[in-house]
């Protein structure tokens, strides 16, 4: 067991625990921070498999970003604690029980493949994964791989994004020419 | 992976206790400074009595804090309420293992670099850890259960949200050029002389990131979070003793650090006219430390001179300002800067007379637009991010 490992199993852990208080805590604060703590635990596995950018982007757009706008919106509707039956009654009840089946076959199916494919802690995967350490992948060469071979995925994507933007502004110039 | 026990373990852990005390005594100073500085500002004495010329009285503080009583009133959420301070006084104190302080010093025949860490993304580092620095604001305001601090709170979020993307933009222009993430390689990057640095090059950029970083650390004219006449003392209201003071430390400690990134990516880190390659490895290695110590303390009295000079903005013309002014100059800069970087073959002269050029446009064009927008109209309504400020007149 070298040090990669006993990392690879702390942020593991923290990231299971972090995922579980999620839906465990009864406050929405409270659930959001744990999803903060998960969210920073993948970032550490993205840098023991050598993904320094990605970790690094994953904790500015994720922990950074989009959950202090997670914290802004519960704070200021001022959501209170759920109660004992929780967030999900009625027909909400029965498309989250589906989703979550339907998540967790797939999870399994990952699992077992990765299994079947990959033998966990052979010389071959630790010496890739040695590999990777010594050196890391740079971001010159993800900014190289985006511009040629993933073009189109990366420019569809910033369409997307910019819809995204353009229908914020709609939505909200309506509502200002609504109230004045 | 062989572990050798000076280089990996024993090397590292000296830097690491020498720069952590360094931003003990730093914020220390800087508490010192700012009161000094600004007595002397308005004309008045300041602490002088502890110690010579009131150089002790720090220290006098912190055992006043240590001893005060450490009150957790009865309707706040305890748990958070005691963690806030940390959440944001962690994140302050770690940013700074990425900076570089200094060249590289040789003792005894080893080559030191004098960083903590240098990683290959390392500006991406500072980012997303300053990014973090929110949240304790944020469950601080939230966990005192206090109309005042919420308020504090939700300022400081919506701040730091728009004031991020300006940091994080105006960087790109001296990314491209220096080709790298690592902060190491931008400081090495920049020349010995002064018109070889960085702010030069990029200096709307380097405007925009100074502000925003300003906006970042809560400091006026961006304190809006505190805001003393409006919010008592904001998210903070409800601190006392040891966990107000760790508050103060985290201000002061993103100061610190924020001022020593501005440095590096735009102040030329560590050069100055070549001296910081006088003597032999050893001593350049000290006189680059120095130098670096030194800019660093000369941007820190701007922060403070900033603070006692420039009144707070109002929550409307901060958000127009870091919207529709700071953000489009950011963006400018990426496109002139991406743009001549091709067409001029990287000439850095043509890249700086374009940036400023580009900024002024961008100027002219939002103060037009502003004119226009605010005829008679109040501003507060006309701002959506203004919305949290609306809802709150709604309800009373």
């Amino acid at each position: 067991m070298n040090a990669e490992m006993i990392l690879f199993f702390i942020f593991g852990a923290v990231s299971l625990i972090g995922a579980i208080a999620v839906i465990s805590f009864r406050h929405p604060i409270y659930s959001a921070l744990s999803l903060i703590v998960t969210f920073f635990a993948q970032a550490g596995l993205f840098v023991l498999l050598g993904a320094h950018f990605v970790a690094a982007v994953q904790v500015i757009v994720y922990a950074g970003a989009i959950m202090v706008l997670f914290l802004f919106v519960i704070m200021l509707l001022n959501l209170g604690t759920l109660s004992e039956k929780g967030a999900l009654t009625g027909k909400l009840k029965g498309v989250a029980t589906v989703l979550g089946i339907l998540l967790a076959i797939q999870g399994i199916y990952i699992a077992v493949n990765a299994l079947n494919n990959t033998e966990v802690g052979s010389v071959e995967a630790q010496e890739k994964a040695a590999a990777l350490a010594e050196n890391p992948i740079e971001t010159y060469d993800i900014g190289k791989l985006l511009f040629s071979e993933y073009l189109l995925p990366f420019e569809v994507t910033s369409l997307i994004l910019l819809a995204a933007l353009i229908g914020v502004i709609v939505l909200v110039k309506r509502e200002n020419q609504t109230e004045n | 992976m062989d572990i050798d026990l000076l280089q990996d373990i024993i090397i590292p852990i000296v830097k690491i206790l020498f720069i952590a005390h360094l931003l003990i005594i730093g914020v220390m100073a800087m508490i010192w400074s700012e009161r000094r500085v600004s007595g002397w500002m308005q004309d008045r004495l300041g602490p002088n009595r502890v110690g010579p010329q009131g150089l002790l009285q720090p220290i006098a503080d912190g055992i006043k804090f240590l001893f005060k009583e450490d009150l957790i009133p009865n309707h706040v959420d305890k748990p958070l309420y005691v963690l806030a301070p940390a959440m944001l006084l962690v994140p302050a104190m770690i940013a700074i293992a990425v900076v570089p302080f200094g060249s590289t010093i040789t003792i005894a025949g080893i080559d030191i670099p004098l960083q903590i860490a240098d990683i290959n993304i390392g500006i991406l580092y500072i980012l997303a850890i300053t990014s973090l620095g929110v949240y304790g604001v944020v469950i601080g305001a939230w966990a005192s259960n206090n109309k005042y601090s919420l308020l504090g709170g939700l300022r400081s979020s919506a701040q730091m949200i728009s004031y991020e993307l300006t940091l994080g933009l105006a960087i790109i222009g001296v990314l491209m050029l220096s080709e790298s993430l690592s902060l190491r390689k931008i400081s090495e990057g920049q020349g010995a002389n002064p018109w070889e640095w960085n702010f030069i090059i990029h200096f709307p950029a380097f405007l925009a990131f100074t502000t925003a970083m300003f906006a970042e650390t809560n400091r006026l004219p961006f304190d809006l979070a505190e805001a003393e006449q409006e919010l008592v003392a904001g998210y903070h209201t409800e601190y006392s003793s040891m966990k107000f003071a760790m508050f103060f430390m985290a201000e002061y400690m993103n100061m610190i650090v924020g001022s020593a990134v501005v440095v590096t990516l735009f102040l030329g880190g560590w050069h100055f006219f070549g001296l910081e390659a006088i003597g032999g490895p050893f001593w350049s290695g000290v006189i680059s430390f120095a130098i670096f110590f030194v800019k660093t303390g000369i941007f820190l009295f701007v922060f403070i001179w900033v603070r006692w000079t420039l009144p707070r903005f109002r929550y409307d013309q901060l958000m127009n300002f870091g919207w529709k002014f700071l953000l489009p100059v950011a963006l400018s800069s990426i496109v002139v800067t991406g743009t001549l970087y091709i067409t001029t073959n990287g000439n850095r002269l043509w890249i700086g007379i374009g940036n400023v050029v580009a900024a002024f446009i961008i100027a002219a064009i939002v103060a037009g637009m502003l004119a226009m927008d605010n005829n008679g109209k109040s501003a507060v309504q006309n701002t959506p991010a203004a919305a949290p400020l609306r809802g709150l007149d709604a309800v009373e």
